[in-house]
């Protein structure tokens, strides 16, 4: 079947089985390998990326569901010169050790900042549940809070 | 594999023009010449390896590009370690260019700079510390000397700044300097520099990976890709001790997208035009698997008894056997730990082409000139006609210390005539692991009448760890006897005791066991220290003082004695309950690297929560005190994920479980939220750091457990009844 969606801004179809998981058809098919596999149960959080600014593992996602909405992967987020909160702030803590869960990771941080510009621990330890093999989450908690930090300082102050 | 014999001289530096580079300097040496047992003793021993080359020619470390920047080849891999940015570190500060002026590349088989053995024991800093420098201050006198030349100066008036050469008002950059050179002077190793003049070496530099990690670069093994590009999948046992006799693929064959089924004697893969096209044709190939007994968890504990398998005397002296003999006051403790598994987040896999007789392989690999030969062999060509393209790796842990993908991938693409890809599923992964072999461990000692321990013995029964490798030879298992990884952590620590044994005992598992990351370091730190903790409170001592009366007078002693002093000094450790928690302590050595934890723990209904760890690590020389601190936070959190979650199980013939979520492992909600380490460097050279800081934090935590519930913890991992 023809999908006819978003991704990263730019609007892409492609002639596809309905049910082929989304994380395939960013990696594969439209060759942006950022989003990455980690289990293809929905258990590691690897595939993380955003559908209409929903947190989605996408290796469990059928690609059918995002007939007509916006996706955006690690590699729509920010870029090295104009950087989301969340990239900076995982620059400015040096989170990354092999790196490869780390763009899930800063997807799902992005999603849950995007409703919650302030979490708390406990927000965090609820909602973060991805799986970091190097174990960097000491880092990430606190690569977290000063990403929200920079979303803060970021955003233009509203008048009275 | 076919050997190139002759050797290099270190003299012989090759210059020649690349794609895009003005200068292609390769220095061959640092060769490997010893037979490879005891390059692995020397390993398991002291952590202090030196680098082991290759004897491929020309080899190519550093390249000058035309905007005056040095890319350089690295022998070694980044598998998030950050070898990439301290090797980095030492070459740019001897060839005096700043951390902006170097990339660093994973050196591909077909520049000749691979490394002849891994990356792995935690030696890619060390071993490299003094051959890298020392090369690039080679080429950096190299390009003195051609300055001078084309400025017209007498070398020795000339300074070099970021990479460009000046004198008498003028200057020159690397990159012109080296533009249509021929023939380089080669000069002896210069003297290097004093590390007090080190610009890089010692400072927290930025991971020079950051901003690929960072932004979702296409770096990692699964991101690779070639054109016209086809999708694999191989057929892998589901159950222990699985031989393959044979398989129906009528139906997978008509299958949409596949393109052709490949049986081999010992695998069937299936290629096509996707990924999923390929998983789902395989699942629908019906094999004939032969399986002769199904094997139960319980069947692997009775193997890993003490005294089931074969004893060897590891580490010996005094009387300890005398002493233990009979069981008047001698105090007894036994504990276990079970299989693990690496649960990398990348699968094992590779994309290869191999096209009239010359195999292009990339992937993630810790044994890139293993893997070569293995590809080679199978395809019947050269060593020198395969070039395998290492890519960053996601997650390594040991876990890629066999990688038969490569090979795999290059047999599917040579059927099929087209580059393949092919990588396992997260079921094959689990299943089809190299695990961390589990161990039992009994412990023995006597207290003397000053509540000093008069003796000690620790023994560990273990599955395969170095002998479960295909890299070791096995010729090497008869020599050495006992499993040198096995054992890695299992001798006594504390030399001031007057009689004290280790002893190991080896058991072959039905299926493979091999390297995880620190080796038996996890399991048997947790033991020893678990029961120095108990002996301890035996003798109504400080649980720390007890370990500081008891350790030798020497460098290694001292250095212990340091790193044991600071953590207990930085946590404030006490005995106390303080708000509901506990500190627990442990300290082990691991390739020279002493390192103490203090885990803070408190207990809410069954539940072990960890607040705060205190580490102090002594490497030696830090090159990136930053990155040694990333080393240890991640350590202690993936200890703790071993340590207090993780188990493989196995259930009527297979190896359970198979995906993240019932393989328990620790996540956000379970790491520290304070985590403080502090570095010593008591010594002049780098040493050990990737694995040292894994192994106290399991015993830390118990021992942390026991003050506050009186519950010894006696099995990883640890659960409160």
């Amino acid at each position: 079947m023809k999908i006819a969606f978003k991704i990263n801004g730019r609007p892409e179809s492609v002639e596809i089985e309905g049910n082929t998981p989304l994380l395939w058809v960013v990696r594969d098919v439209l060759d942006l390998k950022g989003t990455k596999f980690g289990c293809g149960k929905a258990a590691c959080g690897a595939c993380t990326l955003h559908v209409d600014r929903e947190a989605v593992r996408s290796c469990s996602y059928p690609v059918k569901f995002v007939e007509g909405k916006e996706v955006t992967t690690i590699e729509g987020l920010g870029k090295e010169e104009g950087p989301h909160p969340v990239q900076q702030a995982w620059v400015e803590e040096i989170v990354p050790q092999c790196g490869y869960c780390q763009p899930g990771f800063m997807m799902a941080t992005a999603a849950l900042l995007d409703k919650n510009p302030n979490p708390t621990d406990e927000d965090i330890d609820n909602t973060i549940s991805n799986v970091c093999r190097c174990a960097t989450y000491y880092r990430m908690r606190k690569a977290i809070h000063r990403a929200a930090e920079i979303q803060k300082e970021n955003t233009p102050k509203t008048e009275e | 594999m076919a050997k190139e014999k002759k050797r290099i001289s270190r003299r012989r530096f090759l210059v020649r023009g690349g794609l895009g580079t003005v200068g292609v300097l390769a220095v061959g040496t640092y060769l490997f010449r010893n037979p490879i047992r005891r390059k692995i003793a020397e390993m398991a021993n002291t952590g202090e390896a030196p680098y082991i080359g290759n004897t491929d020619t020309p080899i190519i470390w550093f390249e000058i590009t035309e905007d005056n920047k040095v890319l350089f080849h690295s022998p070694k891999v980044e598998m998030g370690q950050g070898t990439f940015t301290g090797l980095a570190q030492m070459a740019a500060d001897e060839l005096e260019i700043h951390m902006g002026q170097i990339q660093v590349v994973h050196a591909q088989t077909g520049s000749g700079n691979i490394d002849g053995f891994s990356t792995g024991g935690s030696t890619s800093i060390s071993s490299l510390w003094l051959p890298l420098r020392e090369l690039a201050a080679t080429m950096r006198e190299m390009l003195r000397t051609e300055g001078g030349k084309k400025l017209g100066m007498e070398v020795s008036s000339l300074t070099i700044a970021d990479g460009i050469v000046s004198g008498g008002g003028s200057k020159m950059s690397y990159a012109e300097i080296a533009k249509g050179v021929t023939e380089w002077k080669v000069p002896d190793t210069p003297t290097l520099k004093a590390i007090e003049d080190y610009k890089f070496i010692g400072k927290p530099v930025p991971r020079v990976d950051l901003d690929a990690k960072v932004f979702g670069a296409p770096i990692f093994g699964m991101d690779a890709s070639m054109p016209d590009m086809l999708y694999a999948a191989v057929v892998c046992p589901d159950t222990i001790g699985a031989t393959f006799l044979g398989a129906d693929t009528s139906r997978a064959a008509t299958m949409p997208g596949v393109v052709k089924i490949v049986k081999e004697e010992d695998f069937i893969g299936v290629v096509a035009a996707s990924r999923m096209e390929a998983e789902n044709a395989k699942n629908a190939i019906k094999v004939d698997w032969k399986v002769d007994r199904v094997w139960q968890t319980k069947d692997i504990e009775e193997m890993i008894q003490v005294g089931a398998g074969r004893p060897y005397i590891i580490q010996a002296e005094g009387k300890t056997e005398r002493i233990l003999d009979g069981s008047e006051g001698v105090i007894t403790a036994e504990f276990t730990s079970p299989l693990g598994a690496h649960a990398q987040l990348e699968p094992n896999g590779a994309v290869a082409s191999v096209v009239d007789g010359k195999a292009t392989v990339m992937m993630s690999t810790q044994v890139i000139s293993f893997t070569r030969g293995q590809i080679a062999d199978r395809l019947g060509i050269d060593a020198e006609d395969v070039n395998i393209v290492p890519t960053f790796l996601g997650g390594g842990f040991g876990g890629r210390l066999h990688t038969p993908m490569g090979m795999q991938a290059a047999v599917l693409s040579k059927a099929v005539g087209k580059p393949v890809k092919c990588f396992l599923n997260r079921k094959e992964e689990f299943q089809n692991d190299s695990f961390r072999p589990p161990t039992h461990h009994v412990l023995k000692a006597k207290l003397a009448d000053d509540g000093l321990i008069a003796a000690i013995q620790h023994q560990v029964s273990s599955g395969d760890v170095m002998f479960g490798s295909p890299l070791v030879p096995k010729i090497v298992h008869g020599i050495l006897g006992a499993d040198l990884g096995a054992w890695r952590g299992g001798m006594i620590q504390y030399r001031g005791i007057p009689n004290y044994q280790a002893v190991s005992w080896r058991v072959k598992l039905p299926f493979a066991t091999s390297w995880w990351r620190s080796l038996g370091l996890l399991a048997n730190t947790f033991a020893i220290e678990s029961f120095m903790d108990e002996l301890a409170i035996r003798a109504g001592k400080d649980p720390v003082q007890f370990r500081l009366d008891q350790i030798q007078d020497d460098k290694a002693g001292n250095r212990l004695k340091e790193v044991i002093r600071t953590a207990a000094e930085k946590a404030g450790y006490s005995d106390e309950i303080v708000d509901g928690r506990a500190m627990g302590f442990a300290a082990s050595t691991d390739a020279s690297t002493p390192v103490a934890q203090i885990a803070e723990v408190s207990v809410e209904g069954k539940e072990i929560k960890v607040h705060r760890v205190t580490c102090a690590i002594d490497p030696g020389l830090a090159i990136n005190p930053d990155q040694i601190r990333a080393q240890c936070e991640g350590s202690i959190i993936m200890g703790m994920s071993a340590a207090m979650h993780e188990r493989m199980y196995v259930e009527d013939g297979q190896l359970q479980p198979i995906i993240y979520g019932p393989y328990e492992m620790a996540l956000m909600k379970h790491a520290p939220k304070e985590i403080e380490v502090v570095i010593l460097e008591n010594d002049d050279k780098p040493g050990a750091v990737g694995e040292p800081p894994l192994g106290p934090i399991g015993a830390a935590v118990a021992n942390a457990v026991f003050r506050l519930t009186g519950q010894r913890l006696r099995s990883m991992p640890l659960k409160l009844t």
